[in-house]
């Protein structure tokens, strides 16, 4: 089975500081780490590939530091991982960005299924997973919550919906994206991460992806959306009203405040 | 209103229910397109929908396209996607709007890029420039700070988060039209669904009272407090990211910019400290009532009321008393 993990190295979401300015994250206030959900992602991928065999391949776009993202990869269990990283690659929109990861897929030719985690820390947008998808033109199931099976040319998947589970079956090459819930993503030793030094990680550009698909989807020229302005949400502010007292007079005045606001008979 | 179509909503449905989020774009859409001078469609895929249809034109669709075949009755999302993809190629709306639901994000994003065009996604507002260009505003950064998106590729589309928009009041007397489009059904899209079952648990966005905690609940088994008055209000227990995390509480129970956006009646924060992520999914509740040991903390200036005080003191006391209050109304009754 060919499996190929989509990772996305991002700022530690905690940390990192906005510069208003320029309108964008300022990665140099906080370290990079691997996006968690896509842990799960390769977590899930080299499960599968534990019990029926095959090639987990990890893929990211980014700057070169992102290397670093798939060297943490490559020590999780990942057998190999490509980088595709170009200044022409920068500023891509979710669809650009899908557009490019799909482009990368396409050239490395025979694969059966592809993992993302449901969406990214950073970007929050749950969108590229399926735009990968869709561009791949296979099918998806977005928020799998448990692998049940994988079997020769299917996959059997739990997926959380709004109300519901809904179990499915998606013919491969199928792109599922993961929730937490999947697994419990595991450390690696130190003897994997020495390993995974050795390792080396082919980088992809520009010219290696406009051989198989067209370069003016690629990067800012190639998405769609534009950031017009960025500013800080004003919070609505309420004219606190304290409550003191002993336990018992503020549990009376707050069932006087429900019995106002008609919440109480 | 007729002729071009302005805006094209996606109702969602499961079961046969709209998704009130629907009704919610419906409202802003509306707006949307009366700016445009154009009309405000929606498109509803399913099986049996009509008295369903009705209600999209009483919440101010102009005009319908249903596509029902007992084949759409669950969601695939290539069936969807191809049916969606199908009908704006021959409607040719300015913008799409997409409920923010799992649903959502998982179709929005097919059709778009079938479309190769732009999708902003979890909008919080929408507006227009003075050129008729959609404004789509989202939060960024873990919520701390809001953006302003224009796409320029047509149609812009946007996933919306719930809760975020008002509906239009329901009119019955509202005249709109039903078209019936012929669903195309691929043979084979793939996608095989075996079961469905509800998953059960809470529905949290829907709470007209919310008793949360946050981390200065001690231990896991203390939510139980948190319950029972939960319970005794006709409430659900909600909860700040800390306890999800920690596995105290499961995650359908998180407020907050990664959990649920809500706005119930009355929203109780007990230990909650208030970081930006959870204000941002709490802060159009009616009545924020705070319990905190700290009055430093930024959750009581986004309060109506608040306590400087112990939890454990306070919902053991709110519980007697509202026990007695429910047993002299029994008593009342008898």
């Amino acid at each position: 089975m060919n499996i190929i993990v989509l990772i996305k190295q991002v700022p530690e979401i905690e940390k990192v500081r906005f510069d208003y300015e320029k309108g964008r994250l300022d990665r140099s206030s906080a370290g990079a780490v691997t996006n968690p959900f896509d842990l799960n992602a390769l977590e899930a991928a080299v499960q599968i590939r534990e019990r029926v065999g095959g090639v987990v391949t990890a893929i990211s776009m980014g700057p070169m530091q992102a290397i670093e993202s798939l060297r943490d990869a490559l020590a999780r269990g990942a057998d190999r991982a490509i980088l595709l990283s170009d200044e022409r690659f920068a500023g891509a929109d979710t669809l650009a960005t899908a557009y490019t990861l799909a482009a990368a897929i396409k050239r490395l030719g025979k694969f059966d299924l592809v993992i993302c985690g449901e969406k990214t820390v950073d970007g929050d947008t749950a969108q590229v997973g399926p735009e990968v998808a869709e561009f791949l033109g296979i099918p998806h199931a977005a928020y799998v919550e448990e692998i049940l099976d994988v079997e020769k040319g299917w996959i059997i998947v739990r997926a959380r919906m709004e109300r519901s589970y809904y179990l499915m079956r998606l013919r491969l090459p199928a792109l599922i994206t993961v929730t937490k819930d999947i697994n419990n993503p595991r450390l690696p030793s130190l003897k994997d991460k020495l390993r995974a030094m050795r390792m080396p990680i082919p980088v992809w550009n520009y010219t290696d992806l406009s051989e198989i698909a067209d370069p003016k989807y690629f990067g800012l020229n190639g998405s769609p959306t534009r950031v017009i302005k960025v500013y800080t949400p004003i919070s609505e502010k309420r004219k606190g009203q304290m409550i003191s007292g002993s336990p018992k007079e503020v549990s009376q005045r707050i069932l006087q405040i429900l019995r106002e606001n008609k919440i109480l008979a | 209103m007729g002729g071009e179509c302005g805006v094209l909503v996606f109702a969602e449905q499961e079961d046969g229910r709209i998704h009130n989020v629907v009704y919610e774009l419906l409202g802003k859409g509306r707006d949307l397109a009366n700016k445009l001078g154009k009309s405000l469609c929606a498109v509803l895929l399913g099986h049996n929908l009509d008295e369903e249809a009705k209600e999209l034109i009483y919440y101010g669709a102009d005009i319908v396209y249903l596509f029902d075949h007992p084949s759409l009755k669950e969601f695939d999302v290539i069936k969807y996607k191809h049916n969606i993809v199908k009908l704006v190629n021959s409607v040719k709306p300015d913008i799409i709007l997409v409920g923010a639901t799992r649903i959502g994000r998982s179709l929005a994003p097919r059709v778009a890029a079938a479309l190769r065009t732009g999708l902003t996604a979890d909008c919080v507002d929408l507006d227009l420039d003075e050129e008729g260009n959609l404004i789509q505003i989202r939060p960024a950064f873990s919520g701390n700070i809001m953006a302003q998106i224009k796409t320029r590729t047509k149609p812009q589309m946007a996933t919306v988060r719930y809760k975020m928009m008002r509906p239009l009041a329901r009119d019955p007397s509202r005249k709109g039209e039903i078209v019936k489009v012929d669903a195309e059904i691929p043979e084979d899209t793939g996608i095989e669904i075996l079961g469905k079952v509800d998953a059960g648990g809470i529905n949290i966005s829907e709470a007209e009272i919310i008793v949360a905690a946050g981390r200065g609940l001690k231990r896991p088994e203390d939510l139980r407090l948190l319950e029972e008055l939960a319970s005794l209000l006709g409430g659900v227990v909600g909860s700040s990211r800390p306890l999800v995390d920690a596995g105290w509480i499961s995650r359908e129970h998180q407020v907050g910019f990664s959990g649920n956006t809500v706005k119930p009646k009355v929203y109780f924060a007990f230990g909650i400290s208030g970081s930006p992520q959870h204000l941002f999914g709490m802060r159009d509740s009616d009545i924020i009532i705070a319990v905190n040991k700290d009055p430093s903390a930024p959750i009581i200036g986004v309060s109506d009321y608040y306590v400087i005080g112990d939890l454990y003191e306070i919902i053991p006391t709110l519980i007697h008393d509202l026990k007695k209050v429910r047993s002299a109304l029994t008593h009342d009754e008898e």
